[in-house]
């Protein structure tokens, strides 16, 4: 394993995963996975297929339940054990959002609904579980309006204000992207895990997605997780990249240290010699999915 | 002591057609994700094919009861088939790419019609048939309460068996099985293999129902009762019981079969009988909720 | 049964139909031969009549209809298949003044009773259509709303039922007494049978769902001490008007209806009285329905449709939107019990089957899923028909049963399946304190 730069000591680490391991029935897809992740920083995790990337990520947002390990999150909200707690407490408590690899948002439902969703635990609050609005009472109906502000102010920023009362499954692949991120934004979350969101994208979209990211990095400070095949994201945007393979860390620094590194070098191209094409224009050998 | 034996071959046998018609039920399930709803009916509706051939043998005089049934057991497996086959074609085929909810209300709809075509067909009323096996061996006596195996019983049980030894042979031995195989793990790949998908479903349909037909034949025979409902409670518990077995796995809907067959005869003997359906379903329930995957089947990882 | 195009550039293809047609006329015989040619005779005896004309008519009719059909589909433009966008279109634009259509639905019905043609059996009728249009809207919260494939409404339906006779007969309480009670006991049934299938998937809900419809009715025709049995419970009081009673001849220190307002007596009056009962029971149910899509917990309900997985991962909590979904619909099945008690004046568990459940759940389904209008509209076809059409009376369920399938194949989202959304941006200005409620 290669040597890891130093965390910087400034800045506490928000996310802690420590010794995760993930074993099914006679398969262990993770094992003895150790990274951090830290505020207003973006974080990718990258890998060849089948490195146990999404196996991670449905450790962290409550979807397996992790074998060993622990998973601890860190903010001003308090000190969350995510290995611990179900699915939607993760989402709802601990502050933890995520998009998926197949965009899943409610086909249905209009864009709008699908953000004023977002922020059903606060608007549940506010209605105190709807009575208040069943009684049309003002409470209620302040709450909304500035729930609708919210995603107002999301459809803006991506340019979909037209779009607010399509069906959300009508819209292009590109634009669901796009309103699936601005979705896991409006619940307010501090971890923001984005599952492949460069999958499928035309290298303009690609350009916008980098710089949605690096934008919502500086104005909400979240902390973003990333799982990506596409290099031009990863180590556009990335301010660390952790790197899988067959289910263990094999790396971990800034993107120039792991572009470097021999065993990332080896696990994508199966021998040592000259760096991948790795750099901002290309994307790496092992592209992946369409 | 006595009574618990009898009891016991009567669960059996009751289990062992349970069993046939549970098999259908996970094979359905199995290669295409679906309640078939409407196989209890195709069980029903294998009863009374069954009884209008018997009846029409019993009437132009053929004698010999082996050969009756050989030939009962043979038509009725090939028309019922067809309807196992035209319900697939008609009602679920069309369905394959929509919401998920679509191809069972549709089978709930074929349930009530065909329940309802054959109460039209042949009257409501219950149809009955003097036994044509009778007899059978006392196994023990005690204090003059006979323990007795009925030969239709021994039938039932022996065919039941021979059924279940071909069927694994054909699922692990036969391009057919493999082809089912390959269906249940991964449809879109089986197809780009080369697996006619269509037919194979097609195929799996008819087999199940041949063999509710089989179980049909057995319930003419032995029960010697039948009515246009029959399909509807038989159908659901042995859904049950292929559920309890585990779905998706044949040995696991003959087990389970046994296992509901057993648990309605001692429960109606011992306890509550006005009760017994109540006990299967309750089974269902807690299988579910405590054991989804069931006693032989295969847990699932939810796909993210 | 591929219903491709049958036409090619030189026209109808007769070649091709009559051979799918034949194809089918010979599954058809195969069908047709033993159940249509042979009739058992009922009870035992091994009797038997043949009807070979059964059979020849049945292959005819199929040979007939198949070709008919590819006919049909050939006449049409190419790739449009079975679908009808012009029907889209009208229900599309239709559903954009729903509160007017509604408003001049429940109008109309409430003059209904008022109108001079109006005798009892229009009222009757009416007043039964109007149960299954609230029951309808009661489970299109649980299934269409958020998605539950419910097959065990009617177990709630009965629960209502049998509470607010036991409630009303026990206890000498007032039909608004009682209705209230029997809907919360209702709602708590099915918060108590939600629990077990939180976790399980579309088709095992439905079942375990059907299940516990049966062990219902199972319990409650063995329970006879509490229940009656199968006898049931008679002698359900009728709700009375503010103390005013309908009957000819009221007891020593009561006044009857038609005292109070100087008018003779006339059975339809209390028959009046209970439509608008139920009218005003299933209004109820519509506008709080309507009312709950534009609140957290409706969109919540939808959302969990949509996608579950999404859902939690979005924070909700599948369990409370699951119970409350099935509690509340309950609720709704409870108060149509137990008005179903009060106007019978008796009740039995042969009101309570599986077929109760199944044609709920079509009015809802066929209607289209989550749709207000198409609930009303599966009713009137699913009930008032066959009402009308008594001949038929036979081939109800029949044709029930193959309406459902035939749906499913052709339009699987409903008849009249449109979402309009909840909430609009487009209607709110920025910064305006407009939320899209009413």
């Amino acid at each position: 394993m290669s040597a890891l730069a130093s965390p910087d000591a400034a800045v506490p680490a928000m996310l802690e995963v420590a010794h995760l391991s993930m074993h099914f029935e006679g398969i262990t897809a993770i094992d003895d996975v150790s990274f951090s992740a830290r505020r207003g920083e973006i974080t990718g995790i990258i890998g060849p297929n089948g490195a146990g990337k999404t196996t991670v990520f449905n450790c962290i947002t409550g979807f397996y339940r992790p074998s060993v390990g622990r998973i601890a999150l860190d903010h001003e909200g308090g000190r969350f054990l995510l290995e611990r707690m179900e699915g939607f407490r993760i989402a709802r408590d601990a502050g933890v959002a995520r998009t998926f690899q197949n965009i899943r948002l409610f086909p249905r439902m209009t864009v709008l609904e699908n953000l004023l969703v977002a922020q059903h635990v606060k608007l549940m609050r506010a209605s105190v579980f709807s009575i208040a609005g069943l009684l049309g009472l003002p409470r209620f109906r302040e709450a909304e309006a500035a729930a609708i502000e919210v995603a107002r102010g999301w459809l803006d920023r991506l340019g979909l204000v037209e779009a607010a009362d399509r069906e959300a499954g009508t819209l292009a692949h590109g634009q669901q992207r796009k309103i699936e991120i601005a979705r896991a934004m409006c619940s307010e979350p501090k971890l923001l895990c984005l599952d492949e969101p460069a999958a499928g994208l035309n290298p303009r979209e690609t350009a916008e997605l980098n710089r949605l990211l690096l934008d919502i990095r500086e104005d909400y400070g979240v902390g973003i997780l990333l799982i990506e095949h596409d290099m031009a994201v990863v180590m556009g945007i990335s301010d660390r990249v952790v790197v899988l393979n067959y289910g263990a860390k094999i790396s971990d620094g800034t993107p120039e240290e792991v572009r470097n590194d021999p065993a990332v070098i080896r696990a994508y191209l199966g021998e040592e010699g000259d760096p991948p094409e790795i750099n901002s224009r290309g994307s790496s050998p092992d592209r992946g999915r369409p | 002591m006595e009574y618990f034996l009898q009891q016991l071959i009567n669960g059996l046998t009751l289990g062992a057609v349970y069993g046939l018609i549970a098999i259908g039920y996970t094979m359905v399930y199995g290669i295409i994700g679906m309640i078939n709803f409407a196989h209890g009916e195709i069980y029903m509706i294998g009863s009374f094919i069954a009884l209008i051939c018997f009846s029409i043998l019993g009437l132009s005089g053929v004698a010999s009861v082996p050969l009756a049934i050989l030939v009962v057991l043979l038509v009725t497996v090939l028309f019922t088939a067809a309807y196992g086959w035209a319900v697939e074609r008609l009602a679920y085929r069309p369905l394959r790419g929509s919401f998920r909810l679509a191809p069972l209300i549709s089978a709930i709809g074929m349930s009530i019609f065909l329940q309802n075509y054959v109460q039209l067909l042949q009257g409501a009323r219950v149809k009955a048939m003097a036994p044509m096996v009778t007899g059978g061996f006392v196994v023990t006596e005690r204090a003059g309460f006979q323990v007795t195996l009925s030969y239709m019983q021994i039938i039932i049980m022996a065919l039941t068996l021979i059924l279940m030894a071909g069927f694994s042979q054909l699922i692990s031995r036969t391009a057919l099985g493999r082809a089912q195989r390959a269906c249940e793990q991964d449809q879109k790949m089986a197809a780009l293999s080369g697996i006619d998908v269509d037919r194979t479903v097609s195929l799996t349909f008819l087999l199940g129902a041949g063999l509710a037909a089989v179980a049909g034949v057995m319930t003419t025979l032995h029960y010697g009762v039948i009515d246009f409902f029959i399909g509807f409670l038989v159908g659901l518990k042995a859904f049950t019981a292929a559920v309890l077995g585990g779905i998706g796995s044949l040995p696991g809907a003959m087990l389970g079969g046994i296992l509901i067959g057993l648990v309605e005869a001692f429960w109606a003997a011992y306890f509550a009988a006005e009760y017994k359906d109540v006990a299967a379903f309750s089974i269902l329930v807690l299988v579910l909720v405590f054991r989804p995957t069931g006693l032989l089947g295969q847990p699932e990882v939810e796909k993210v | 049964m591929d219903l491709g195009n049958r036409f090619g550039d030189d026209g109808i293809q007769w070649g091709a139909i009559l051979k799918d047609a034949g194809l089918a006329a010979l599954v058809a015989l195969v069908l047709a031969l033993l159940l249509f040619g042979v009739r058992l005779s009922d009870g035992g005896g091994g009797g038997l009549e043949f009807r070979p004309w059964w059979v020849v008519i049945a292959v005819a009719a199929v040979f007939a209809g198949r070709a008919a059909v590819a006919l049909w589909i050939g006449t049409r433009k190419p790739a449009s298949g079975t679908a009808l966008p012009w029907f889209d279109r009208a229900v599309a634009r239709l559903s954009e003044h729903k509160r007017l259509l509604f408003a001049a639905f429940f109008l109309a019905v409430a003059i209904l009773p008022l109108l001079p043609v109006a005798d009892r059996r229009m009222v009757d009728l009416a007043t039964l259509v109007m149960i299954y249009v609230m029951l309808g809207w009661g489970l299109n919260i649980v299934v269409g709303l958020a998605g539950l494939l419910d097959l065990g409404y009617v177990a709630f339906y009965a629960v209502g039922a049998y509470s607010y006779t036991l409630l009303a007969i026990h206890f000498d309480l007032s039909f608004w007494v009682c209705l209230p009670l029997a809907g919360a006991i209702a709602a708590l049934f099915g918060v108590l049978l939600g629990f077990p299938v939180l976790r399980l998937r579309g088709d095992y809900l439905a079942i375990v769902t059907l299940g516990f419809g049966e062990m219902t009715r199972i319990i409650i025709i063995n329970w006879s001490s509490l229940t009656g049995g199968s006898e049931g419970i008679t002698g359900i009081p009728v709700p009375t008007l503010f103390g005013l009673r309908f009957t000819p001849s009221p007891a020593a220190g009561e006044t009857a209806f038609h005292q109070f307002f100087g008018i003779p007596f006339g059975g339809i009056h209390k028959l009046i009285f209970l439509f608008y009962i139920i009218l005003i029971l299933a209004l109820l149910t519509h506008l709080f329905s309507e009312r709950m899509r534009k609140l957290p917990m409706g969109r919540a309900w939808e959302a969990l449709r949509e996608d579950e997985i999404a859902s939690r991962a979005l924070g909700l909590n599948p369990v409370l939107v699951k119970l409350s979904a099935f509690g509340l619909g309950a609720m709704f099945a409870g108060f149509a019990g137990s008005f179903f008690a009060t106007r019978q004046g008796f009740i039995n568990p042969s009101s309570f089957t599986f077929i109760e459940s199944a044609i709920i759940l079509a009015i809802v389904v066929l209607g289209g899923m989550g749709s207000q209008v198409g609930v009303i509209c599966a009713a009137i076809v699913l009930i008032l028909l066959p009402e009308l059409a008594r001949e038929f009376a036979e081939f109800r369920m029949l044709l029930f049963g193959g309406a459902m399938v035939a749906i499913m194949v052709w339009r699987p989202r409903g008849l009249l399946a449109h979402r309009v959304p909840s909430v609009r941006l487009g209607q709110a200005p920025p910064g305006a304190l407009r939320g899209g409620l009413p």
